[in-house]
């Protein structure tokens, strides 16, 4: 971590604004900051370089362009995890997967196209796995900020 | 919405991210053989619809040295949900913030929200805002951290007539 310097700083919280749709993005951001635009954008780019910043561009809501998104959890013996984790992954539908500290301890997001594909998926790992997949799919979103103070 | 051939042409071709250069949308436009207004257009009513929520950076928790990251869980009750859900929704460190159905008897909770810092300790400190807020609307809590990233992919949309 912490090898980025305080401007890098800034820009990497500067960055999470809403970039505008205009002819030179950048410009006001360079602006304020003292920088030129290419200054800035050298410093972007090396921030993606380094894997500070794992993307910039559009952040495209799934949902809202007809897909279906669910997360699933299951609770599988230690002994097998690994064994379930590989069934799990294989499909291509299960966008990310983590194992976290609790009795449910394998919790995943279903990304499909419809609705109807997400109980099929599930269904699926079930019968692949012999466990049970819990779904528990939004029912109301209270703001995403995905800030990160850097 | 319903988005033609062209909306999905601009969504693979930004699917990595923008080019950073000082004219982004000029380049992709050109990339699309599509005039840079007529792409700004495009990206406006995608805002304006909610398919694109915001053009911005994605920066890497873990690089940031926020490496726990706490999925806290709570039991709300459901009247007082609405009021509240929004107010825990806009505390800096929460990421995500959702209503979810329980699973009872195991599963009493109905809210989720996603804290990220730089310890436990950290993310247990954050969480304590989230107990002052919910008051007398709180009625159990847990927080799952993750202990491995099994998977990772980001959205992958699929071609058309797939």
């Amino acid at each position: 971590m912490s090898t980025i310097d305080e401007v890098d700083r800034a820009l990497v919280n500067a960055l999470q604004d809403d970039l505008p749709l205009d002819h030179r993005p950048f410009a006001p951001l360079a602006e304020k900051m003292g920088l030129t635009e290419d200054e800035l954008l050298t410093r972007v780019a090396n921030l993606r370089a380094s894997g500070v910043l794992t993307r910039f561009g559009p952040f495209f809501d799934a949902a809202a362009m007809g897909g279906a998104f669910c997360l699933c959890a299951m609770e599988v013996p230690a002994d097998r995890f690994d064994e379930v984790c590989e069934q799990v992954n294989a499909h291509p539908e299960v966008a990310h997967n983590y194992e976290r500290s609790h009795k449910l301890n394998m919790w995943f997001v279903l990304a499909c196209e419809t609705p109807d594909c997400i109980d099929q998926i599930a269904t699926r790992i079930e019968q692949e796995t012999g466990l049970e997949v819990m779904q528990f799919p939004k029912l109301r979103e209270f703001f995403i900020g995905f800030r990160v103070a850097a | 919405m319903s988005i033609d051939a062209t909306d999905r042409a601009i969504i693979e071709a930004l699917q990595s991210g923008l080019p950073l250069v000082p004219a982004p949308y000029a380049e992709v436009a050109g990339w699309l053989r599509l005039d840079e207004n007529d792409l700004i257009t495009r990206l406006a009513a995608m805002k304006e619809s909610g398919v694109i929520r915001r053009i911005a950076a994605a920066p890497n928790h873990y690089k940031l040295g926020m490496t726990a990251n706490g999925m806290t869980v709570w039991d709300v009750d459901d009247d007082a949900l609405g009021k509240i859900g929004p107010k825990i929704g806009a505390l800096p460190f929460v990421t995500h913030c959702y209503e979810r159905p329980r699973a009872l008897p195991d599963w009493p909770y109905n809210l989720f929200a996603m804290v990220h810092g730089s310890s436990r300790d950290e993310v247990e400190e954050k969480r304590q805002e989230i107990v002052a807020l919910l008051g007398d609307a709180l009625r159990a809590s847990d927080t799952l951290y993750s202990t491995r990233i099994l998977k990772k992919t980001g959205l992958r949309l699929r071609k058309k007539g797939d």
